[in-house]
Order: C-alpha cells, then structure tokens, then sequence
C-alpha cells in the first residue's frame, strides 16, 4: 500500500487506474476497438480467476479510504468555520475593531463616493475592480456555456438525434399553458419594472447592477417561458444581446480606467458627484449600475435559453 | 417585540438547518431542486432580519429564481423526472451496457 501510494505521489502509476469509470477514454474510439478491448478484458478475467476478486477488493479499499478522507476534511473544514465565526464581532455590537478601512467607509464614505447606499458605493466605487472581475467572470462563463451548448448547422448531427435533442424541448414547451401565460401577463410588467428601479436607484436604496440584472433576467426568462422565445427574440436578438454585453463591459472598464488613471496620479476627476439622494448622482455609480445590470441580465437569459434550445437569439 | 423577532429568528435558522440537510437525503433531483430554493427563501429572510437588504435581493432573484430555473432546465434536459430514464438512454448512438 505505501509503496503504491509513493509511486502515485512520483506520477508513475495511477491508483484509480481501471477502478474509476474512464468511459471517456473509451468512447473515443471506434466501436471495434472497443469490442476487442471489452473481449480482452473478458478473457483475463476468464484465465486467471483471481482477478475478478482482486479488482473488488482494491475497489473496496480505494472507498475507504475515499470516506474516512472525506469524513476527515468535512470535520476540519466546518471546525475552521465555526472558528472563523467565533472571531468575527457579535452582532449589533458597539465599538468593534476600530479597523481604519471600516472607519473610513462609514464616515466619508457619502462625502467621497456621493452615494447615499453606502454598500453600493463600496462595490462600485472603492472597490470597483473586484466587480469588474465579476463582470468578466459572468461573460467567461457564458462564452463556455455557448461552446459546450450551442447548436447550429456546423454541429447539428443528423435531424432523427436532433428531435431527441434539440427539438424535443421545442415540444414541451409551455407557451399553451394559460396559467403560466395569464401571470406572465399580470406579472411582468411589474417585475421589470421592478428590475430597472432597483438598477436605477441602486445608490440611494438596498439594490444596484447585480440584483436588478438578475431581477430583470427573471423577466426575460418568464417571458420567454410564457410567451415562446420568438417574443424575445423580436427586441433581443443574438446580435444586439452580444454587442450589449460587449458594449458594457467596454464601458466599464474605460469609465474606471480614467478614475484609476485619474486617483493614481493625483489628477482632478471632472466626473460630477452630484447631489446625494438624487437619481443623478453618485459620480460613476449609475453608469456602472447599468453596465453591471445590462451584463448580467443578458447573462442569465443566455444561460437559459442556450440550455432550452441551444441558441441565443435567432442568429 | 424584540423576544418575537428572536424566537422567528431560531424558527427561521432551525428550518435552514433543516433544508439545508434534506437537500443531501432526498432520492428525487427535482424534490432536492425544490428544497434548495426554498433553503434560498430562507436564507433571504435571514439577510433582512440581519439588515442586509442588498444581500436580501440578490439571493432571491439568484438563489430562488435564476439557478432554480436553471436547475430544471438541466433536469428537463436530461429526462431526470423520469425514473427509467437511463434505459432510454441508447438514443445517442452509443451503445451503454
């Protein structure tokens, strides 16, 4: 056993070789091979009887070891959590660690960002490029999701495996039904209204780009459930839902690329502030809130659709 | 009224622990699905009563909404709901055995 563990650790042998699932590898090749591989591993088995056995008994040590492993971690990972807890401030607590960061946020944090939210003017302000990073994350994400997903006629195989696939969703799909389509018809104009308010006054009230977008991508998915995908395509074609989170992104980084130029080398920032509690105001706040909300809207909405059908947009 | 918002506050983090260990136990995907958007609802509570509305928002437009759509999506596609899905299987064009 150590020796086949210290041989792991060097790399040359692989310890789940043959006793995890490698189907994969398999199934990459033509369905010859296969067989012949499949009738070798056969006949093994048939002349030396032993290794049936020998292969189940690796298998059961292999998952014990693979639970007391796991039993393990999970006991140290929630010890450390609950360790962590146990050192952050009681809630409601006066006077916690007077932490300069904190101090600052909660003093000037209006005067410097001009944002009456001061969590928004956190995330879109002191900190805005940890949300340019999460911007990016969602368009990475979705750029995977569309190559793992997306069906059009250089992939499609041929249409018998495409009704089981493709078409099978079109089939299922719930615009016939009345309740979906009379709440659909009560309820989404509110939810988007709902969605650009929260986008829109995100530096004023509890709200800004991420919740508004993803309470907006609700919206478009509702509508594409209630009333077909058509209905969506007709204003959000794949085209215009690209070039916008293409656009915002852009955006985004130009806009805080002249504020990190601007702080970095002490030049003076023409943005205005504004006055706080003003739609208008906040500096940059807004715009970015927009830019954020337009990403991850188109965001969710295209991780749906590409799931149900394939395709963002008719082409 | 403060002993009434303590006592909903430990209802609402025993009902979480509850979820939150029923996601694991449960045999059907789509009950498991449910569950865990439920658990985001409670959680969701839990942000206003600690005074994050922020935080309130976004898990339920994401945690309820978004990914629990996104998880039927997947379990549409993938014929979980039906328990002999995996005979069914063969359509593909790989033979399973």
């Amino acid at each position: 056993m150590r020796k086949r563990f210290k041989k792991w650790v060097m790399g040359r042998t692989d310890v789940m070789d043959r006793i995890l699932d490698d189907a994969s590898e398999i199934y990459d090749q033509p369905r010859e091979t296969i067989k012949k591989q499949r009738m070798e591993l056969v006949r093994e088995m048939e002349e030396r009887p032993g290794y049936e056995r020998t292969l189940e008994t690796e298998q059961k040590g292999f998952y014990l070891i693979y639970h007391i492993v796991a039993v393990i971690s999970c006991i140290l990972l929630i010890g450390v959590l609950l360790y962590t807890v146990a050192m952050l401030p009681r809630y409601g607590e006066e006077n916690v660690r007077a932490d300069e960061v904190v101090e600052r946020y909660v003093e000037r944090g209006l005067e410097e960002t001009g944002a009456v939210n001061i969590v928004s003017g956190m995330i879109l302000d002191y900190r805005a490029f940890d949300t340019l990073g999460e911007s990016h994350v969602l368009f990475t994400a979705l750029i995977c999701v569309m190559i793992l997903l997306r069906v059009d006629h250089k992939n499609m195989r041929s249409e018998y495996e495409d009704y089981y696939t493709v078409l099978s969703d079109r089939y299922y799909s719930l615009e016939r039904d009345t309740i979906i389509r009379t709440m659909g018809k009560i309820l989404l104009p509110c939810i988007f209204v709902y969605g650009i308010y929260i986008l829109l006054n995100g530096q004023n009230s509890p709200g800004g780009g991420f919740s508004g977008g993803a309470v907006m991508g609700t919206g478009l998915i509702i509508t594409a459930a209630a009333f077909g995908f058509d209905r969506v395509d007709s204003f959000l074609p794949l085209r215009v839902s690209m070039w916008m989170t293409f656009l915002s992104l852009m955006f985004y980084s130009f806009a805080k690329g002249y504020v990190f130029f601007t702080g970095a080398n002490g030049l003076e920032n023409h943005i205005p502030k504004g006055v706080p509690g003003a739609i208008l105001s906040g500096g940059l706040i807004l715009p970015l809130d927009i830019a954020v909300g337009l990403v991850v809207a188109g965001t969710m909405f295209g991780f749906y659709s590409l799931i149900r059908r394939g395709n963002i947009g008719g082409a | 009224m403060t002993y009434m918002t303590e006592i909903f506050k430990i209802i609402m983090l025993v009902l979480l622990i509850v979820c939150a260990v029923s996601v694991n136990l449960t045999r059907g995907l789509l009950k498991a699905v449910i569950i865990f958007m439920s658990y985001s609802s409670i959680m969701c509570v839990l942000w206003v009563l600690m005074e994050s509305p922020d935080l309130a928002i976004t898990e339920a437009a994401v945690g309820a909404g978004v990914s629990g759509i996104l998880f039927m999506a997947t379990l549409k596609k993938i014929d979980a709901e039906k328990e002999d899905a995996r005979e069914e299987e063969t359509e593909d064009g790989r033979e399973r055995t």
